[in-house]
């Protein structure tokens, strides 16, 4: 088939998607970013679901990335109103700023 | 492509599902009750929770002696399940017991809080009840998502905001990783049923398949944010000081349980082929997380912060029971769970007394004089502390015990010495709570005392089973080992 891409590099794909959202969430200090980063890592799960349904044969994978969507969805809806709910008390959403809790 | 078959509704085993059924009509019902005002001072939601609760646990009792699949083999009801529906529902009671007086007291007597209480604990059950690292997930998210927005309850107070936040970014992260693993166990062995994963590395040992230790190693990672377990602890200590101090106790109880619950099925189902892979790996966590959790603990000044690094370092006794597998090694983690449920959360149902409205004391000093000033509570946490630590005749003792003596069996001597000296090194700050209840005298500003039948009755009943299950462990034990025979 003439769109047949190896799995090996859907698998490279959802890899380098899964690093940046890693790195984005180690080194970068915006709540809201971090937040993006890890949209990334769940989407990276999903791609590599897809691919290997599709290498396998089988509906499984395709079906889990329908949960996971909804799973992403809803951590969508709770994290930003944390996130929402920090900024109306402190004016920043800078994880460095943030830094009542230690010891 | 498979043949797509409808499943058959008429064929689900309802009696089997009770206790999800329970609580997720509950968790429902709450949210609608929301709509039909009630009085700020109102317990109906504890009550229709109690009742939610009550409802799952008797349900799964019900059908206790029976091993059912159910959805394709991604829901089993075996004596695991039903070990810790029973566990969880007793938590959710507990807390919910505790929460009663206290929610009104620092004026967050939502009935969502309630509503999420359930769902958290729903999710618990799901947790252990998956035979599947998919419905794992939704279990483990469920409970994850319930659980951030109880730490960030008080949603007026910068701390219990915080707090949310890095409970939430750092779950969420770890969240990420689980996925991932899960994506390429899938990929390696085309299955995400346990079951069906034990069976296909039985036949073709494919250890050195990279994807297949990766997306184990990523599992790994993922159920040790969960747990707690040293190097993925750091969101513990701020998430549980932040935390409306009933959360707190119910998330160290439960949401540990859970974590090791899944964890076990994971490893105890799935992976006894890759044993000797992961074995090194979590015997240097558990190292790791018992002197990282105990060391750190010795300089913490509040309390709540204190017993978040304490129960860092028990995650970390009970990865050493999971080192040693095993029927053995899972009863005495099964068993310890128990324990340290309940001496947890009566450790926390004491700090959450402390107190006038909404304010927090919870650091040492402000314990202070408390077993003078009010004997009964004092006596009631020094029962906990001691347990915690370890020391005879309490339940913590007796799981400690059993603990060891299975790791000793199973040949991890250097384990049980780095496990024994952390016990040693625990027992010296637990006792600093004790020293300061007993010998030193209360500051200028003592602190209030907010009774309540319903939180009475909550301490009464962690600290009768904490001391029951030190003197008498034989029942909960031979529970615990009849309950890890399914998974076998």
């Amino acid at each position: 088939m003439m769109h047949d891409i190896p799995l090996a590099w859907m698998l490279a794909l959802s890899a380098t998607v899964f690093v940046i959202g890693v790195v984005g969430v180690l080194v970068r200090r915006n709540a809201l970013v971090i937040f993006m980063s890890i949209e990334l890592m769940l989407n990276a799960g999903n791609l590599a679901f897809v691919a290997f349904s599709r290498a396998l044969g089988s509906l499984d994978g395709q079906v889990f990335v329908f949960f996971v969507m909804t799973v992403a969805a809803a951590e969508v809806a709770v994290g930003l109103a944390i996130i929402v709910n920090v900024f109306r008390l402190k004016e920043t959403i800078y994880v460095d700023e943030i830094n009542l809790l230690k010891g | 492509m498979m043949p797509f078959t409808m499943p058959s509704l008429i064929a689900v085993d309802w009696w089997a599902l009770g206790a999800v059924i329970a609580l997720s009509v509950g968790a429902m019902l709450l949210l609608v009750l929301e709509f039909v005002p009630a009085p700020p001072a109102s317990n109906r939601g504890a009550f229709v929770t109690l009742l939610a609760l009550l409802a799952a646990a008797g349900s799964v009792l019900e059908v206790r002696d029976a091993r059912r699949s159910l959805f394709d083999g991604m829901f089993l009801h075996d004596g695991f399940t039903v070990f810790f529906t029973v566990l969880f529902c007793v938590i959710g009671a507990v807390a919910v017991l505790q929460s009663w007086d206290y929610v009104k007291r620092t004026r967050i007597n939502h009935g969502e809080y309630y509503a999420l209480l359930l769902s958290s604990t729903l999710g618990m059950v799901l947790m252990a009840a998956s035979n599947d690292l998919i419905t794992i997930f939704l279990g483990l998210e469920l409970m994850s998502l319930a659980l951030y927005v109880l730490v960030g309850f008080r949603r007026t107070r910068l701390d219990s905001s915080e707090a949310a936040m890095k409970y939430f970014l750092l779950g969420a992260f770890a969240s990420g990783f689980l996925l991932y693993g899960i994506a390429l166990l899938y990929g390696a062995t085309g299955t995400t049923n346990l079951a069906k994963v034990a069976m296909f590395l039985a036949d073709s040992p494919m250890i050195g398949n990279p994807m297949l230790i990766v997306g184990g190693l990523l599992l790994l990672v993922g159920f040790g944010f969960k747990v707690a377990a040293v190097p993925f602890h750091m969101w513990t200590p701020d998430a549980y000081e932040g935390a409306p101090t009933t959360v707190t106790g119910y998330m160290s109880a439960g949401a540990k349980a859970a974590g090791f619950a899944a964890l076990l099925r994971v490893l105890l189902v799935a992976f006894p082929p890759l044993m000797s892979e992961w074995r090194p790996i979590l015997s240097w966590i558990a190292a790791l997380t018992m002197t990282v959790g105990n060391v750190t603990a010795l300089l913490q000044t509040n309390v709540k912060r204190m017993l978040a690094y304490s129960s860092i370092a028990h995650a970390g006794y009970l990865l050493v029971a999971v080192v040693a597998g095993g029927l053995d090694g899972g009863s005495a983690a099964l068993f310890y769970l128990a324990v340290y449920s309940f001496m947890n959360l009566g450790a926390f149902g004491v700090l959450a007394l402390l107190g006038r409205g909404a304010e927090e004391r919870v650091t040492i000093k402000d314990l202070a004089g408390l077993g003078f000033r009010s004997p009964m509570l004092g006596l009631a946490m020094t029962v906990f502390m001691l347990s915690l630590g370890g020391v005879p005749p309490t339940s913590g003792f007796m799981g400690k015990v059993y603990l060891f003596s299975v790791a000793v069996k199973a040949g991890l001597i250097p384990l049980v010495i780095v496990g024994v000296l952390n016990s040693v090194v625990s027992v010296f700050y637990y006792l600093r709570v004790t020293v300061a209840m007993y010998m030193q005298e209360p500051g200028a500003e003592p602190v209030e005392i907010a009774w309540a039948p319903s939180a009475a009755i909550a301490v009464v009943i962690t600290l009768a089973l904490t001391l029951w299950w030190g003197v008498q462990a034989q029942d909960l034990l031979t529970t615990a080992q009849r309950s890890i025979l399914g998974l076998l």
